[in-house]
């Protein structure tokens, strides 16, 4: 079954694995332990009713993880606290085995309106990110590496150009190169794709893909699209609201994980062929509907 | 294109008929009033009396306002020996100029050097911005001059004084406007920043200033315009070099084609100091 709950169980009393431990043990026993660690964290804004709470998971390397949920889940707040840009009332993150604190160059973001320094052109935007990660390096040695990663993204005819002379995909595959220039242990997304029209989306989502499958990044992605997160992720956590019940308030979180069936060389074009992919789209559907209570 | 083109041709062609027509009206205006003021109306024994007093009825008189011709002389003298000096009150244009340039230069200079480091901080720091704040609003709507008489006393200097009093009055509109910059800076830039472990200082020079920078231009430009509307005022009173002086010393010889030709002098300087702030001003500014 691609239902899998129990994932969720078994993190919340698993407590990480201390750093020394892990080198003794990794001769013996090939214990995998998880990329990111996250316990029990819990959002309030209000002091008794947290956005969400108790949410706890764990992402692999190379895994690529979508969340699912109506906005106000807390959604982009969880995508904020591992990047380091804001603050859990509850819970802790771990990095290798080592706690989380404020934002970090071995996690790279893309936000959701691109946000480029409209001042610089395409290639100072992202030399930006790669002279804050390798300060050392010479003009030439930061300017190739530039340029992989803008032709990576296939932007090398618009290298010197402004973002305001781009359209809006360029923009955001922009935003993913400088993300990936400085070669992150992880990358965080937000709603990358949201501003886009469905034919730009569906483009910049093969290429993504083929970026995260070739350089085997590890991936945490939000998405309001369900079929995006079918065709990108491994795992999709889908989110409820919180919410009054008759049993008083109960806060959003992970209701639950899904494992995606598909096979992992599935493409856009005949992902609605594939067996499985309507009854995964309309359980993650039925969910968004029926049980995730939006606002 | 050749509608914005003959836009401009015909704009270009009404401005010089405007210029044509109140130079006309210069003309007309002064050809009858100077042809009354000869001494054609008096007497002989007024006309001597006149002459034992040191007033030569029959000599060119200076007094009264210009004709045309006799502006045209005073731009010609002045236009053909900018820089000349002989002495205290007698001084070429350009040489005035200079001076008030000169103090512009360095009470303009030290506005920015205080302004924007201090609206930097400001704009960052949100209790520094209401704790700093009613002080700005109670110092920034009095009239320069007004601090002139503290400024002379403390400082002891007239020249000094004029300075200061530029640097007062520049000050505002840059600290306000660099306040108001840096904390509108996106929070999704800074959010990039902060992702990309950048040092406070490249964040301040490499994301804050640049985001900035049109805003702080804007306020630098309001500055500047001023800035020398007060340096003329001042030079008035302070005495000694520059425009403003020239101005005073000319209406007290009551040569007014002296001080007609100082005021359009005044005008063009304030006007090409306008348009390269709003060159820099392009230069900053980035499409969003």
């Amino acid at each position: 079954m691609w239902i899998d709950t129990s994932a969720l169980g078994g993190l919340k009393t698993a407590p990480p694995a201390p750093a020394p431990d892990l080198t003794a043990s990794a001769g013996k026993a090939p214990v995998k332990t998880p990329l990111l660690q996250i316990e029990r964290l819990g959002k309030a804004y209000v002091a008794d009713k947290p956005v969400f709470a108790d949410v706890s998971f764990t992402l692999d390397r190379g895994e690529f993880v979508c969340v699912i949920g109506h906005s106000g889940c807390g959604k982009t707040t969880i995508l904020n606290v591992l990047a380091g840009l804001d603050t859990a009332t509850a819970g802790h993150v771990f990095m290798e085995s080592r706690e989380m604190v404020g934002p970090s160059l071995e996690r790279g973001v893309v936000f959701q309106g691109h946000a480029l320094m409209p001042w610089l052109t395409v290639r100072q935007n992202i030399a930006f990110a790669v002279k804050s990660r390798w300060p050392d390096w010479s003009a030439a040695q930061t300017n190739a590496h530039v340029e992989k990663f803008v032709q990576l993204v296939g932007l090398t005819p618009a290298i010197d150009k402004k973002p305001s002379q781009l359209s809006g995909g360029m923009k955001q595959r922009v935003g993913i190169a400088r993300a990936f220039s400085i070669q992150p242990k992880m990358l965080l997304l937000d709603e990358p794709f949201g501003a886009l029209d469905a034919l730009t989306r569906g483009t910049i989502q093969d290429e993504l893909m083929g970026i995260v499958r070739e350089t085997h990044q590890t991936v945490f992605m939000i998405t309001h699209d369900v079929d995006e997160a079918i065709l990108l992720a491994d795992r999709i956590l889908l989110m409820s609201n919180g919410a009054e019940t008759d049993q008083g308030y109960k806060p959003g979180g992970i209701a639950e994980v899904v494992v995606n069936p598909l096979p992992r060389e599935r493409t856009r074009a005949t992902l609605h062929h594939l067996d499985g992919y309507y009854d995964l789209r309309n359980h993650i559907v039925d969910f968004l509907v029926s049980r995730a209570k939006a606002h | 294109m050749s509608v914005a083109k003959n836009l401009k041709v015909r704009a270009g062609l009404l401005s010089g008929l405007i210029l044509v027509a109140i130079l006309g009206i210069w003309y007309v205006a002064t050809a009858s009033a100077g042809g009354a003021a000869s001494g054609a109306g008096l007497t002989p024994e007024q006309i001597e009396y006149a002459q034992m007093m040191g007033q030569d009825p029959s000599a060119k008189k200076a007094d009264g306002f210009p004709t045309l011709g006799q502006m045209g002389e005073t731009v010609w003298s002045h236009l053909s020996r900018p820089f000349y000096d002989n002495g205290p009150n007698d001084k070429g244009v350009g040489i005035q100029l200079a001076h008030s340039l000169g103090r512009v230069a360095l009470g303009f200079g030290l506005a920015c050097l205080v302004a924007i480091p201090l609206g930097f901080v400001i704009g960052m720091s949100p209790l520094l911005n209401r704790a700093l704040d009613p002080f700005i609003q109670v110092l920034k709507p009095i009239s320069p001059l007004a601090w002139m008489p503290l400024a002379l006393y403390t400082i002891k200097d007239s020249t000094l004084s004029g300075i200061f009093v530029i640097f007062i009055c520049s000050i505002w509109p840059m600290l306000v406007n660099t306040a108001f910059g840096v904390a509108a800076v996106k929070k999704e830039w800074l959010n990039v920043a902060a992702t990309l472990e950048v040092s406070p200082l490249r964040k301040a020079l490499q994301v804050i200033l640049p985001a900035a920078a049109p805003t702080i231009l804007t306020g630098m430009r309001i500055s500047m315009g001023i800035a020398w509307l007060v340096i003329v005022a001042a030079e008035m009173l302070v005495g000694g070099t520059g425009i403003g002086y020239f101005v005073w010393n000319e209406w007290n010889n009551l040569s007014l084609s002296n001080v007609i030709f100082a005021v359009l002098v005044i005008g063009v300087v304030g006007m090409l100091l306008d348009l390269a702030f709003g060159r820099l001003q392009k230069a900053v500014t980035y499409v969003d």
